[in-house]
């Protein structure tokens, strides 16, 4: 990336990247309506008709949850390395380009900071466009740093998961090992009194729920959002027989009391600033 | 021996072995014969040498995987001079894939965790192949903090396929339960030991395995993910195991090489399946030097170690990396 302008994939963030398929019209995945693309757009990228909440890329999201053009984003230039040299069908680092290519991001973490509502805090999202949102070593690293930079500006951290595939395979245990890391980092941002809001967004799975994600002072979930550890898949094999609807759903978590609050995407922004005004610096 | 436990590769060797075991039979012995016995005995330990000097990735699995290689309760057995078992998770109940418990190793008091995986069909089903449910991390956690509360070392024999997936799993929240001890086990005031005995399941096995020594024995494993796992996703189907297991790097050499284990421990001539009591032997040195070395460190000493430990994990290219923020005392040495 050049260094010039390292935030050219924020700025350049066009609408094909707005993470609703193109065309006018498109089929909600909800509800299986037909409804107009301009439409969801402006509804946050859910839909109008059932409140489905559509996949929302990280520009977008930051733009939804921050104030206007408070966002200075961090370690932007860190970059994925193949340490494996990895390849399955295709290799590591053909699928590693692609991705850049597709999401116009490095990696799937994005970390900085800004200001919500007027507040100050430290922000970090995972963004499900990029290999599913998994954690590798870069997404371990940035989410870390972010991590060690809060405790540091004694400021709040609000990180927004969106992560099918938990750790990611393609670095193998290189992958599992920042699940430790980051959960150590917030070990010693918890203990120096920091306040984090974790927002669970779909899909939250595997090494991601089962580290950072789980771990926020609140966990906050957007609406039927998976979250879990193992997959559906691979739990319908095991167990043999058929899974309860809301299976992994927020609504279930929140059932069984793993999630604080379930927030619809249009509240989140003025929820997240009531919670940090209640805990926050 | 019945043919079942015999891995493939294996079979040589134990041609070998039956061949030695007939002539061994014969009363009043030729001398040719006796000849041979001698040297089919040189015959048989090159066989195995040359066997398990050249293992691939798969085969390497099931070794670690093997019906009769020992387990957590073995070497509570054989390791450990007494074992105090504990129970319970004091919320939910008792989860029998997790065992927990104060042993001693000659005169070291520590606090015991593993995952048992079962012996037998029965003891398979029974302690549910090694895979915890949230209770299991829930008790192995709760053990944990009271032997740091007493200065107890704390020894963990990761063995597991990995964390159970299932409906029950989910709904007592296994993801949360695996993340708190993540980040819980981080904090702990004592010395922890890790070792990998068999399989390294994922994030089934980090749930026990973070520490201050992390060792792995010579052909156990540990992967983000079993190789039939990362076959089904990134070949579609599980018969490309193999390539996944090689492509995964999961085997001891590689962790070591990747800095991910401080350990490697070396396992008899032809697997610790053949020798369990040489294996505990070898095993009771390693753990015993660990818990001696690490004594030796204060408690803040310990946990900066600890963390710095996983904190230099992961590589990464950051020549591109303009780096807007500030960076005070983030271990940025990757």
């Amino acid at each position: 990336m050049a260094k010039s302008n390292p935030h050219d994939w924020l700025t350049h963030a066009d609408r094909d990247k707005r993470g609703v398929p193109a065309g006018l019209w498109m089929l909600c995945d909800g509800c299986g309506s037909t409804v107009y693309r301009a439409d969801v757009e402006d509804n946050l990228n859910v839909c109008p008709e059932c409140d489905h909440h559509f996949y929302v890329p990280a520009a977008v999201r930051i733009a939804q949850l921050l104030d206007e053009d408070s966002f200075e984003e961090w370690h932007q230039g860190l970059s994925p390395l193949d340490p494996l040299e990895f390849a399955d069908q295709k290799s590591y680092a053909d699928r590693l380009a692609a991705e850049q290519k597709k999401t116009g991001l490095t990696e799937a973490c994005v970390v900085g900071r800004g200001y919500m509502r007027g507040r100050p805090l430290v922000f970090g999202l995972t963004d499900a466009g990029f290999i599913m949102g998994s954690m590798g070593s870069v997404v371990g690293e940035k989410l870390t740093r972010a991590i060690e930079e809060a405790t540091h500006l004694q400021l709040p951290l609000v990180i927004v998961s969106g992560s099918g595939g938990g750790a990611r395979m393609h670095e193998g245990i290189l992958s599992l090992m920042q699940m430790g890391k980051v959960s150590a980092a917030l070990a010693r941002f918890d203990q120096a009194g920091g306040l984090f809001i974790s927002v669970m967004t779909h899909p939250t799975m595997g090494g991601v729920a089962a580290s950072f994600a789980s771990l926020g002072d609140f966990v906050i979930a957007e609406p039927k959002a998976l979250i879990g550890f193992a997959g559906p898949r691979v739990i319908k094999s095991t167990v043999n027989m058929e899974l309860p609807d809301d299976f992994q759903t927020s609504e279930f978590l929140l059932q069984y009391g793993f999630v604080d609050r379930i927030i619809r995407r249009h509240n989140l922004r003025s929820e997240l600033a009531r919670l940090i005004d209640y805990c926050g610096q | 021996m019945p043919p079942l436990n015999q891995l493939v590769f294996e079979r040589p060797i134990y041609v070998l072995e039956d061949r030695l075991a007939d002539l061994e039979q014969q009363d009043d012995p030729s001398p040719e014969v006796r000849q041979e016995i001698r040297d089919l005995r040189v015959e048989i330990t090159q066989k195995r040498r040359e066997i398990f000097a050249d293992l691939d990735a798969w085969q390497i699995t099931q070794v670690a995987r093997h019906p009769e290689r020992p387990q957590t309760l073995d070497y509570l057995e054989l390791v450990f001079d007494e074992f105090v078992e504990l129970h319970g998770d004091r919320a939910y109940r008792d989860d029998p894939a997790m065992l927990t418990g104060l042993g001693t190793l000659d005169s070291l008091k520590v606090l015991f965790v593993g995952q048992h995986k079962g012996r037998n069909i029965k003891e398979r089903e029974k302690h549910n192949y090694g895979m915890a449910h949230p209770e299991g991390y829930r008790k192995a956690l709760g053990k944990m903090q009271m032997a740091a509360k007493f200065g107890l070392p704390i020894v963990c024999f990761i063995d597991t396929p990995g964390a159970y997936p299932g409906i029950e799993a989910e709904e007592r929240g296994q993801a949360y339960n695996i993340a708190y001890n993540l980040r819980e086990i981080s904090k702990l005031e004592t010395p922890i030991i890790c070792v990998v005995i068999g399989e390294g399941g994922s994030g089934g096995a980090l749930g026990i395995g973070i520490g201050d020594h992390i060792a792995i024995l010579q052909y156990a494993y540990y992967s983000v993910i079993s190789p039939e796992g990362c076959a089904g996703i990134l070949w579609k189907d599980v018969k490309y195991r193999d390539k996944a297991a090689k492509a995964l790097k999961f085997t001891s050499d590689n962790l070591q090489r990747l800095g991910v284990v401080d350990e490697v421990v070396e396992e008899p001539l032809g697997a610790a399946h053949r020798d369990h009591r040489q294996m505990a032997r070898t095993l009771k040195a390693s753990l015993m030097d660990a818990i001696r070395e690490l004594s030796e460190f204060s408690s803040e000493e310990l946990l900066e170690r600890r963390y710095e430990k996983f904190r230099r994990l992961g590589v990464f290219d950051e020549s591109a990396d303009s780096d807007t923020a500030p960076d005070p005392d983030a271990g940025s040495d990757s």
